[in-house]
């Protein structure tokens, strides 16, 4: 599979999955790749585990979900238990190092386990609302499913009124997309 | 010589006779409904819409375009209709079991909405078409065909009051008001008034007492003396609502 | 005639979940009027509707249920307006009545179904569930048309291409997605129709025509009662012929690789895209696999997969509901011994994973 991925992101409501899993896709459609995006959805309407399933491809994209991903990314306990059926032996599973007691839960047949402090970077080194682009960094530094440059672009369309007002967001955000990638590109060496 | 009744302009003297039972209040609710439509000269613009139960018989009764709908589904249909064709008088027209039991959602959500639309519902204590079961206007201890023994109303509660219902919940500007076949001019005055306030953009409800000889079993003095003295008595002939109490200002 | 500017220019490709889609799309097919109630998964293509609609001169009306939502469109079309409505699950269960007059009265009803999981309340989430009601609900004769879309490009195509075919048939037409497409988001061109020489099939009213009725011309009298079985039987008869007669005109259907196939696989919908997906993975592998994916799932294409099928040594029906698209395909089919096998995930999705493993399974 050239440069394609299956990306599952889980969390807690309010880590932001949702919209990184958005804002990847849609920078890899802007790249001219397929790319489909599903969230999970039910009766709760807030609560419960927040889960993404993005899918960026060369290849026309089948079910909007998937059996096994290559990258999971889990960043609650119950976002671990949730995801765990998505990991198969080649895939590549990322939790948040700050999680405690988690040890037991974690997979045992994933091709890698990372744990990434990204929690803890975003609360002490840059600014806990930038948590979900550490986040968006990391998929993309362990996928490479987008180029720095497309992420930026795509940040830029999101949040480029808030930019505006205050021009030190757009380096907090730069700055945290590149702490991500370096967070998982880190872990791999 | 014979001096012929006049027929209202409205009726389409090809669907004459009519289909009702002989003694049944319906064509003189349809008559005040006709004077009314011709008083205030919009023919033209009128679309009638008829349920299911006696009401349907009157699908082919006028010279005006004419829906026949579902059982206690007229509401919404002239509704979905005067939404996009606001330039038409929407007139509904339903019985007491389409317009009080299957169709109360819409009659009381329509009322609500202010939609422009005239609902007119005919109130002869039972369901005429299927034989005379109870309806949610049955008098307590009245026989129906599934009340043999009398309504009882412990068990299925008091009569519906459709029209006090509907003006507690209808905005101001809206017209309610409940006549009766036994005074067909005063019908035909509340159902032209009900059509105004259509026309000045509100919803009015007119529910009509109405005979039923063929299900209640009685001959022509008896059907009189019921609808005189039990339903009239019971279900107050009158405005409920009328524009005029709109508050100036 | 009130003027609004046209909601798309030409075309353009965009990133969108499938509701907003469905609201694109019934925009630039010039919709005048949606009736909705609210459901999940439908529910945004009322939010995105309702955005648009006032700036492109259109209405909208939340009714108090899905029967009012389905008898007020049929309202609309009376009165000659493209007007359309959107459900799911129970949503669809209580439509079914009014679509039952609209097949009945021959209305050019169009209705979006999101389908969900089922029976009852169960999921809001997705199936193929509904694929039965939406073809023969209602107490009638199924004299429905039915587009099941397999994505965002289909979404769009197939809601502009609805209001055509039900205003030129007049039946009650639908567009039969689902969950998934609702809320998933992919590229998609969106496009004014006129740009793409598709030219909207005018809508007329059927009541409230210019001239005093009985005067100037006659009244119009419209019902769905017939006081005998004769009378009855007669309006059935032409309708269903009518039906059957246009019925080639609009079958619809894709298909790839089926004429050396010896496991056909038989899907619609959504699951169509891991159907197709499984295919050409497993023709990599030299499995002689084909696909067939009906469009029209009513009228369905049963001579077309006839053929197909009498060719082939297994058809492998897949579907996100316990048998209901095997139950047509079989029905369509009888008389062919090929053997027909299943694989059903009732209310889940199904994967190109999946799929590929059952095809190996049955070599």
């Amino acid at each position: 599979m050239a440069k394609g991925a299956r990306i599952a992101l889980a969390g807690e409501g309010g880590q932001g999955v949702q919209s990184v899993a958005e804002i990847i896709t849609e920078a890899a459609y802007e790249e001219g790749r397929e790319a489909l995006y599903i969230p999970n959805f039910g009766v709760e309407q807030r609560g419960g585990v927040s889960v993404a399933y993005v899918q960026i491809s060369d290849e026309p994209i089948g079910s909007p979900k998937f059996k096994t991903a290559d990258i999971v990314i889990a960043l609650s306990p119950r976002a671990i238990e949730r995801t765990k059926k998505y990991v198969g032996n080649e895939t590549i599973f990322v939790y948040d190092a700050d999680m405690e007691g988690v040890e037991e839960s974690l997979p045992d047949n994933a091709a890698k386990v990372l744990a990434i402090p990204a929690i803890r970077i975003a609360k002490e080194e840059l600014h806990p609302r930038v948590f979900n682009v550490v986040i968006m960094g990391a998929v993309i530094g362990a996928t490479g499913v987008v180029s720095l440059e497309r992420a930026k672009q795509a940040i830029e369309k999101k949040l480029g009124y808030k930019f505006e007002k205050d021009p030190s967001l757009r380096e907090m955000n730069f700055k945290a997309l590149e702490y991500g990638m370096r967070l998982v590109k880190e872990k791999e060496l | 010589m014979s001096v012929q009744p006049q027929m209202p302009r409205t009726w389409r003297t090809e669907t004459k006779p009519h289909k009702f039972c002989p003694g049944c209040g319906h064509p003189l609710v349809l008559k005040a409904l006709s004077w009314a439509i011709e008083e205030l000269e919009i023919e033209e613009k009128v679309v009638f819409g008829c349920d299911i139960g006696c009401s349907l018989l009157a699908w082919d009764f006028f010279n005006l375009d004419s829906v026949q709908t579902h059982h206690g589904r007229t509401t919404p249909v002239i509704t979905g209709i005067k939404r996009v064709r606001p330039d038409l008088v929407g007139v509904a027209y339903m019985g007491d079991g389409g317009g009080y039991a299957i169709g109360s959602q819409h009659l009381v959500n329509s009322a609500m909405r202010n939609e422009k639309v005239t609902v007119i519902l005919v109130n002869n204590t039972q369901y005429g078409m299927t034989g005379g079961q109870m309806a949610p206007t049955t008098l307590p201890n009245q026989k129906t065909e599934t009340t043999p023994y009398g309504r009882s109303v412990e068990e299925t509660g008091l009569p519906t009051k459709g029209p006090e219902m509907v003006a507690s919940i209808s905005s101001e500007g809206s017209y309610v008001a409940r006549g009766t076949v036994s005074n067909v001019r005063q019908l035909k005055k509340y159902i032209k008034r009900a059509l105004e306030a259509q026309l000045n953009g509100n919803f009015s409800f007119i529910e009509a007492l109405s005979l039923c000889p063929t299900n209640w079993r009685t001959n022509a003095e008896e059907t009189w003396k019921f609808l005189e003295d039990q339903m009239s008595k019971y279900f107050t002939v009158g405005e409920f609502k009328t524009p005029a109490q709109k508050k100036e200002g | 005639m009130f003027m609004a500017p046209k909601p798309i220019e030409g075309e353009k490709r965009v990133f969108m979940t499938g509701n907003e889609v469905v609201a694109w799309a019934a925009t630039a097919a010039g919709a005048e009027i949606m009736y909705g109630y609210p459901i999940t998964p439908q529910n945004e293509i009322m939010h995105y509707w309702t955005r648009m609609a006032p700036k492109y001169g259109r209405k909208f009306l939340q009714t108090e249920d899905e029967i009012s939502a389905g008898f007020t469109t049929v309202g609309g079309v009376l009165a000659g307006k493209r007007a359309f409505t959107a459900t799911a699950g129970p949503g669809n269960t209580l439509m079914q009545e009014p679509m039952s007059m609209a097949e009945m009265m021959r209305l050019p009803t169009v209705l979006v179904v999101t389908q969900r999981g089922g029976p009852s309340t169960a999921t809001v989430i997705y199936s193929q569930q509904e694929l039965t009601m939406t073809c023969f609900g209602g107490n009638g004769e199924g004299m429905r048309i039915v587009y099941s879309t397999s994505g965002h490009q289909d979404l769009y195509d197939y809601t502009i291409k609805a209001f055509n075919t039900a205003w030129k048939y007049r039946f009650p037409t639908f567009v039969l997605g689902d969950g998934y497409q609702s809320k998933m988001r992919e590229p998609v061109t969106i496009y004014d129709p006129e740009a793409r020489n598709i030219s909207m099939v005018p809508a007329e009213a059927y009541m409230g025509n210019p001239g005093t009725p009985g005067v100037d011309r006659d009244p119009v009298h419209l019902r769905n009662t017939y006081n005998m079985e004769e009378e009855l039987l007669k309006v059935i008869n032409d309708n269903m012929a009518t039906y059957e007669s246009i019925a080639p005109e609009i079958v619809e259907y894709q298909e790839e690789e089926v004429e050396d196939a010896e496991v056909l696989l038989i899907s619609h919908g959504i699951v169509s895209r891991a159907a197709q997906g499984a295919m050409k993975l497993l023709r990599e592998e030299g499995f002689k696999v084909g696909y067939f994916r009906p469009i029209t799932v009513r009228p369905f294409p049963a001579e077309q997969l006839r053929e197909r099928a009498e060719k082939a040594k297994c058809l492998l029906v897949i579907e996100s509901a316990y048998g209901q698209l095997k139950r047509i395909v079989t029905d369509s089919l009888y008389g062919c011994t090929t053997t027909i096998k299943s694989y059903m995930k009732p209310g889940e999705s199904v994967t190109v994973e999946e799929v590929v493993e059952k095809v190996r399974s049955l070599y």
